[in-house]
């Protein structure tokens, strides 16, 4: 059969094999995603608003277009989540910090806020606009404007920076320690956002505006589309508005989902890889540890900085309140549930929670309460939902719902033996 | 534990290895000369003030001791960042409170009311004892051998669990529970002392001593320090492993359900994520320590509670103390990663 092939190792084929497979299961659901996208762009542009009545009313119950874009929103941030965990195994439990500084990014250079960061009103003349797009308000030119496509890779680059400075004194920490910083980190720099009003000497610096909040943010520029009739030039927030900017969510999704995916073949995703599997086999092998961890971070953090602008536009503003340690702790959920490292696997699981998470759970127990009787408000054991999923997952299916053949093939090797075990308590005794 | 550091006079060129530990230990040095300095500067300008907020500091940091305890016991013996103790302690305030001012309905300084006190304290020791020895059994027994992010993450599950639990008995919001004895204070010269303190700290003081003792001169306590030093060669001695380990879940445990009657006592409020702000810096305060190291924990907590209390009074507010708390923590992790009390080791961080 393999005639011309020159005799490899005995891996080789399989290796083969198994990259052409995952190749053809990347394109399969590449696939079904964007046909379900199509779709649902669809039906929220013509077919919906043309149709009404009860399908309307029931798409706008269960699956409204806000809910649907908060969904894509979420996969964003899980994927890059994914890339910290699922990638490199580095437990990372303050991701809501990039999230935070991918928002305030936005606030300051795409809201009139710039105008009011001197609380002696200093800078209340400052008007500066590059290619953006403020709100069509009386007043709300002030401040700093830039194109959102251009604001999205500064917040991406500002938060990978802030990536690896959260990275940088906790390399030398092993996995458990690693992850007490980060939820450190994860707790300062949302309090910073919080108290931010009055910084700097005589409190004259205003970084974020507190628990006021900075609103309302730029609209979406859709040029050069904006030819295509139809489309409209600014993506606000008017209700024909946000089908296309469920599609632009769905843009950023798909461009983090190909980034992962890319990576992840390449040097670098191997390397994070094998860091994962065997940090110390790693090293022997020539992986830099240091320089690769920190990659990791500076990546998760970029997409949390693109995930961060895209949600400022979709809430119209950034709220410091928001961002608190629960929403860490969903993202793991979702990275877990959906198969730690699997780009697809953590698509979905990100889809379902964040579906629970926004209206799934709340329709449920309204017409669970209308069909049997009860008064049960099911909001509030969303907290127990989202444990039990940790903990049933980890007990039971470690791997996730969708795992990687990778992840499935590990977690079938035996578990760590008593010889091995000794030998891990001579590795501590040398020092 | 003997702290033989050997001092090495390096006379001639220093590689840059040493350079690097001689400025990382010169920094820490620096920071806390700094620190040491600030705090004397306070005592003899406002001493009035520095010692009313020191005795809330210490009534603080003896909480914080007793919660700091449980995760460094757990930690010395299976290696596990127990993150849903805090959670323990929040749910041991809103069942104390539950006991004393919903049922029972005892809320002032009258001796039924300490007597009822002191019953609360056991049910919240025992209660939160059996839960945490119950998510042993069901849950980190089973990922012994796992990867570590395994038991990492179910803890984490566990936590929003209990915080799940927290809302149904505590509702999602703060709620004001009233206590034995409000802020009643007596004055000590010109320092205000709070009787709380003094409750805090007969109930605590002792809690610690007999932790001790267990520990060093009984046998469990044995078998405790065997297991954590070596579980395969404490199981070849005939310890049950498996029955020592759910003892100390359980001891940890009992220490988070006091620290939680004494919690809502001392400040009368409770919500459902407290447990998650106070485990933190609890843990932060083993950290501090040195993690795995029992006079460390208590240590650490002290000085946290201190700390805390200071800069609540005199440097930033209440406002920034979870970024003063998280900033200890960094700093300990990058300065001197196995704390002040435990010893060097290259495995463990």
């Amino acid at each position: 059969m393999a005639a011309t092939t020159t005799p490899s190792p005995v891996t080789g084929p399989s290796v083969k094999d198994a990259a052409e497979h995952a190749r053809r299961s990347n394109r399969k659901w590449a696939l079904g995603l964007l046909i379900a996208v199509v779709v649902l762009f669809l039906l929220y542009w013509k077919i919906l608003p043309a149709v009404g009545g009860d399908t309307a009313s029931f798409f706008r119950k269960w699956l409204s277009v806000s809910a649907a874009s908060e969904m894509v929103l979420w996969v964003i941030f899980a994927l890059g989540l994914n890339i910290v965990v699922g990638y490199a195994g580095l437990l990372d439990l303050g991701y809501v910090a990039f999230w935070a500084i991918g928002g305030y990014v936005a606030g300051w250079f795409m809201s009139p806020f710039a105008s009011e960061m001197m609380n002696d009103k200093s800078w209340a003349n400052l008007k500066f606009n590059f290619l953006g797009h403020p709100p069509a308000i009386q007043g709300l030119d002030r401040g700093i404007h830039l194109n959102f496509w251009l604001v999205l890779p500064i917040a991406g680059l500002i938060c990978a920076f802030f990536g690896v400075l959260i990275g940088a004194p906790t390399l030398r920490l092993k996995s458990d320690y690693l992850a007490l910083v980060t939820l450190g980190f994860g707790e300062i720099i949302p309090q910073i956002f919080r108290n931010g009003e009055r910084l700097g000497p005589g409190g004259n610096f205003n970084l974020s505006n507190g628990d006021k909040g900075i609103t309302p943010v730029d609209t979406i520029p859709t040029w050069p589309f904006s030819y295509i009739p139809g489309v409209p030039d600014q993506l606000g927030l008017r209700a024909e508005d946000l089908p296309f900017k469920f599609l632009v969510y769905c843009l950023l999704a798909a461009a983090i989902v190909f980034l992962s995916l890319r990576i992840r073949e390449g040097r670098l995703g191997r390397a994070w890889l094998a860091i994962r599997e065997d940090e110390l086999a790693a090293s022997m092998m020539g992986v830099p540890l240091m320089r690769t961890k920190l990659a990791a971070y500076a990546v998760g953090a970029f997409a949390g900085g693109i995930g961060g602008v895209a949600f400022a536009t979709f809430v119209n503003g950034i709220y410091a309140s928001r961002f608190d340690f629960a929403i860490s702790i969903i993202l793991l959920a979702m990275v877990v549930l959906g198969g730690m490292g699997n780009v697809w696997g953590v698509t979905v699981g990100a889809l379902v929670l964040a579906w629970i998470n926004s209206t799934g759970l709340e329709q449920f127990g309204n017409t669970f309460n209308d069909a049997v009787g009860t008064n049960i408000n099911f909001k509030n054991y969303q907290f127990l939902l989202f444990g039990l999923i940790l903990v049933l997952m980890m007990l039971f299916r470690r791997e996730g719902l969708i795992p990687e053949t990778r992840t499935k093939q590990v977690l079938a090797e035996p578990e760590r033996g008593e010889l091995e075990a000794v030998g891990a308590d001579l590795e501590g005794e040398q020092a | 534990m003997s702290q033989a550091t050997a001092t090495v006079s390096v006379t001639a060129k220093r590689t840059p290895a040493e350079t690097r530990a001689l400025i990382i230990r010169g920094t820490s040095y620096v920071l806390l000369a700094v620190t040491a300095l600030w705090i004397l500067y306070k005592a003899f300008t406002q001493p009035a003030d520095f010692f009313t907020v020191g005795f809330l500091g210490l009534k603080f940091g003896a909480l914080y001791a007793l919660v700091a305890l449980g995760y460094t016991m757990v930690y010395g013996i299976i290696e596990l960042i127990n993150f849903s103790h805090g959670d323990l302690f929040m749910l041991a305030t809103v069942v104390s409170g539950l006991i004393m001012v919903s049922w029972l309905a005892r809320t002032d300084p009258t001796v039924t009311g300490f007597l009822v006190m002191i019953g609360a304290l056991l049910v919240a020791m025992v209660l939160a004892g059996s839960v945490n020895t119950l998510a042993e059994r069901v849950a980190y027994r089973r990922l012994r051998r796992a990867p570590k992010l395994a038991p990492l993450i179910t803890a984490v599950g566990l936590s929003f669990i209990y915080q799940s639990v927290g809302i149904q008995m505590n509702g999602s919001g703060q709620r004001n529970w009233s206590t034995l004895l409000g802020d009643r204070s007596f004055s000590l010269g010109p320092v205000k002392v709070q009787w709380s303190v003094i409750v805090v700290l007969t109930v605590t003081i002792p809690l610690l001593l007999a932790m001790t003792y267990l520990i060093n001169r009984t046998r469990q306590g044995k078998a405790m320090r065997a297991t954590a030093q070596d579980q395969d060669a404490a199981r070849l001695m005939g310890v049950d492993v498996d029955r020592t380990i759910a003892f100390t879940f359980a001891l940890g445990g009992a220490l988070a359900g006091a620290a939680g009657m004494l919690w809502l006592q001392s400040i009368g409020t409770t919500r459902y994520d407290l447990g998650f702000q106070l485990g933190l810096i609890a843990f932060t305060s083993a950290v501090l320590g040195g993690i795995g190291n029992l006079n460390g924990a208590v240590l650490g907590g002290f000085l946290i509670g201190i700390i805390q209390a200071l800069n609540e009074a005199f440097l930033l507010g209440n406002a920034w103390s979870q970024t003063v708390v998280f900033t200890i923590l960094i700093m300990v992790m990058v300065f001197k990663p196995e704390g002040l009390l435990g010893k060097p080791t290259t495995e463990k961080v």
